[in-house]
């Protein structure tokens, strides 16, 4: 876990100008490095520009200045081999069932039947699945379905997991489950995470290094190691520095927050 | 069965029945319509002598291709549209306004044009189903999420795999109600070209029946269309119900 497996030189977002509003900077300039097989989180006060940031990461979208690489050949417009990404807003396909929902992707390669099956056989059984395999979407739970959102992204056997804030919209013991089962995904595969998430707790409990980012134009302000053993679960915030820890970020990112609040029109 | 249901039917059950005592009571004259028991003997009198079967056939035949060619070109140009926003721009006050145009006014053009055979009525019935297939084409792409346009780029979809896999799937609702109302106007379109001017068809029939006061051939043909576009739109609707059913949108 040492060699650079993404990296971000000077990179900015500027929105251009448009209804006769102005041109909007939402990003950097950021510097960055991402260890390959590394848990890595970004937090950031609303606005601040994290979508902004896994979107240029995954190809969806393009730096106004800067470059990034993955595994060394820089992103261009097209989705790089080997990128996953989950999202927060439900995208199972509603017409498919889960076992179907999670072939979605492998039906775009050249592999034979055979071997697609025993993937997303393998993967069904990995997420707890396997009794809803035949299920649609609709029949299931809000943190079942996101379950299935992450299996069809795992089971392309990405070599980077991008996870634009997927616990947002579960309750808390939820949330906390599904931060297991990301950690012990996350220890299978071998893959690299990024994770972006406005849960400190969550940051905590799961990174092995937490980006805090400021105020829009998002800048990454502090990068914190949290030193935890890779063999790890959401007990981990039982652990005497953990509180240390969220207090540190929440240090870094209440005024941050506050520039926020006040470009908002909100109080103090 | 169904509240709805069981309304739907006594609705229908009861304009029957007003109809039947209104013409048996000689409010509504015999020449002009019969009972509608009557009509009901006539329709399987007219079935079982297998009279018109041929003329049944060709209409249907175009109903059927008209429906086919305005719902599979409108939903390509719709998709097709959805992609070019100022084309779609220039083109919505067209479509907003198309239905005020009388597409049969066009009908001796059309026949000056390609003849007195079945392409001018083929012709009308596309006209009439294409543009509402293409409005509610473009209505449900309107309504795909990002999210799963960001998907289909996360798994390197092109523009055809992403409209066939992602897009359209999506706006399976709304194409069967595109199809329902192709289906309805492609039944107008030609059946109302055949009365209008034709040298066979359902509706050639239907005119030279009303011409001639034939009562026992007119309403006869009239029920079976009526009978027609409620089994096809029935099947259409159940299907639907499926499908939504299955996004728990039913």
């Amino acid at each position: 876990m040492s060699a650079e497996q993404v990296t971000l030189r000077g990179v900015t977002k500027v929105f251009p100008a448009s209804g006769g509003g102005q041109a909007v900077r939402a990003l950097g300039p950021i510097d960055l490095s991402i260890k390959k097989g590394e848990f890595f989180a970004v937090v950031g006060p609303s606005g601040c520009g994290k979508s902004t940031l896994l979107e240029l990461i995954a190809g969806l979208s393009q730096p106004s200045e800067g470059a990034i690489e993955f595994e060394g050949r820089p992103i261009g417009k097209e989705i790089p081999d080997g990128v996953g990404v989950v999202f927060q807003e439900d995208a199972c396909f509603s017409w498919l069932n889960v076992r179907d929902n999670i072939l979605f992707g492998l039906r775009q390669k050249s592999m034979s039947a055979e071997e697609k099956a025993r993937r997303a056989a393998a993967v069904i059984e990995m997420m707890g699945l396997r009794d809803f395999a035949h299920s649609y979407p609709a029949q299931l739970s809000g943190g079942m379905r996101q379950r299935v959102c992450i299996a069809r992204t795992i089971v392309m056997e990405p070599r980077l997991i991008l996870l634009d804030e997927p616990f947002g919209a579960l309750d808390q013991q939820t949330r906390l489950l599904m931060g297991d089962e990301m950690l012990r995904l996350w220890r299978e595969t071998g893959a690299t995470v990024f994770l972006i998430t406005h849960a400190l707790d969550e940051a905590g409990m799961l990174a092995d290094r937490i980006a805090v980012m400021s105020a829009r134009p998002g800048r990454i302000i502090d990068l914190v190691e949290t030193k935890w053993p890779r063999q790890r679960d959401s007990r981990i915030v039982e652990d005497e520095n953990f509180g240390a820890l969220t207090s540190r970020l929440w240090k870094t990112l209440r005024d941050e927050s506050l520039k926020t609040m006040g470009r908002m029109g909100g109080g103090t | 069965m169904s509240r709805v249901r069981l309304y739907q039917v006594t609705v229908v059950v009861g304009f029957v029945l007003l109809l039947e005592v209104l013409c048996l009571t000689g409010v509504i004259d015999k020449i002009t319509m019969p009972p509608p028991h009557v009509i009901i003997i006539d329709f399987f009198r007219m079935l079982l002598a297998g009279r018109y079967f041929g003329e049944i056939g060709k209409s249907l035949a175009n109903v059927l291709l008209a429906f086919a060619l305005a719902f599979v070109s409108g939903a390509i140009i719709g998709t097709v549209l959805h992609g070019y926003r100022t084309v779609r721009e220039i083109l919505d006050p067209l479509f907003a306004t198309y239905y005020a145009i009388p597409v049969f006014a066009f009908y001796p053009l059309f026949i000056v044009m390609f003849g007195l055979g079945d392409g001018p009525q083929l012709l009308i019935g596309y006209l009439l189903g294409v543009v509402a297939v293409i409005v509610t084409t473009l209505n449900g792409l309107d309504r795909v999420p990002l999210v799963l346009k960001k998907t289909a780029r996360v798994n390197r979809l092109g523009a055809l795999q992403t409209a066939l896999r992602v897009t359209l799937p999506f706006c399976a609702p709304y194409l069967l109600t595109a199809a329902k109302l192709a289906l309805a106007y492609a039944f107008i379109g030609v059946i109302g070209s055949e009365f209008i001017m034709a040298r066979s068809g359902m509706g050639y029939e239907i005119g030279y029946a009303y011409t001639n006061f034939d009562n026992a051939t007119m309403y006869p043909l009239i029920l079976l269309i009526l009978l027609l576009s409620i089994a096809v739109n029935g099947l259409l609707s159940r299907w639907e119900k499926k499908l939504l059913a299955r996004r728990g949108q039913g």
